[in-house]
């Protein structure tokens, strides 16, 4: 990629930098938008992945609501995502946690990392 | 290309394009050369690298360096142009709808499908694989193939013109257009763009 496109890219990119990896239980603020009103809107769940590069990169959050897994992707980047806050850090040994697609209850569950 | 934010959270896909400054050249009039247009250039070759004509020619429109491109534009004889007058990005704005032309992106000697977009057999039901063209077309009476039927071939590599571009955000600091959508070329290629 050229030095001027990763430029541009740059200055797209969101200056916080939200701190999360697969395995960790977030809290996403998503801004909506109802007409002229903007409210904030909060999904909870268990990011199983983080995909991409640059502008590009997203995120997917999944959470069981009312007994059915939801799944939701987030651009990183857009301004729509007011922000990312960890509820929980989970320790997980694959980047992409697409197994607990296949399990519920008790057997989706993460064990929490250990902070040194 | 790459993406930019709208403020509503759509990403909007866009091609980024280093548009001028481009001076104005040459003019060509209706008493001169039976025609008008515009000749601009885009970007300086290397004194050593440009011929003396070449040279001669930027000199009478007042450039120091000969420009690496020059193309001209064919104009209404209303529009009032100077020489070595100096056209930006500026002339665009946001919204606008542009055309842009440029050389394909070569593929080399390809099949009809990826080609001319032909089915090909189904993968299963009894089908070996095939991207096979099928029948060249009707038998005995014309008895030959008829002209212009699709084959494989050269795919890409040719000049290529994508109408109604809109035009997203124009950046008058670099001279850069942001226009949605892909345009024709590799990275780094010249184009043309066309209000």
């Amino acid at each position: 990629m050229s030095d001027l496109l990763q430029e541009l890219e740059k200055e797209q990119l969101r200056d916080d930098v939200l701190d999360f990896a697969p395995g960790d239980t977030v809290r996403v603020l998503y801004k909506v938008r109802e007409g002229a009103k903007e409210r904030v809107q909060v999904f909870e769940g268990v990011c199983i992945a983080r995909r991409g590069s640059g502008t590009g990169e997203t995120f997917t959050v999944r959470k069981i609501s009312g007994g059915i897994g939801v799944e939701r992707v987030f651009p990183l980047h857009a301004p729509t995502v007011g922000g990312v806050e960890v509820v929980r850090r989970g320790r997980v040994r694959r980047a992409k946690l697409y197994y607990l697609r296949g399990l519920r209850g008790k057997a989706a569950r993460i064990r929490e990392k250990r902070m040194r | 290309m790459t993406r930019i934010f709208t403020e509503e959270g759509a990403a909007v896909p866009v091609t980024v394009i280093e548009a001028g400054p481009c001076p104005v050249v040459q003019i060509k009039t209706d008493e001169s050369d039976g025609y008008s247009a515009v000749q601009l250039g885009f970007s300086a070759k290397k004194a050593k690298r440009a011929s003396r004509p070449e040279l001669g020619h930027a000199a009478r429109a007042g450039l120091e360096a000969a420009p690496r491109i020059l193309r001209e534009f064919e104009v209404g004889d209303d529009e009032e142009f100077e020489l070595g007058q100096r056209l930006t990005v500026e002339v665009f704005e946001a919204g606008d709808t542009v055309k842009v032309t440029g050389t394909s992106k070569g593929r080399g000697f390809q099949g009809v499908v990826k080609r001319w977009g032909f089915a090909g057999r189904p993968a299963s039901h009894g089908h070996s694989h095939s991207r096979t063209p099928g029948s060249m077309g009707p038998g005995t009476d014309p008895s030959r193939v008829i002209k212009g039927k699709k084959l494989p071939g050269r795919m890409g590599g040719v000049r290529k013109t994508i109408l109604n571009l809109e035009v997203v955000k124009v950046d008058t600091e670099r001279n850069l257009l942001f226009i949605k959508g892909g345009v024709p070329g590799s990275r780094n290629s010249y184009v043309l763009i066309t209000k």
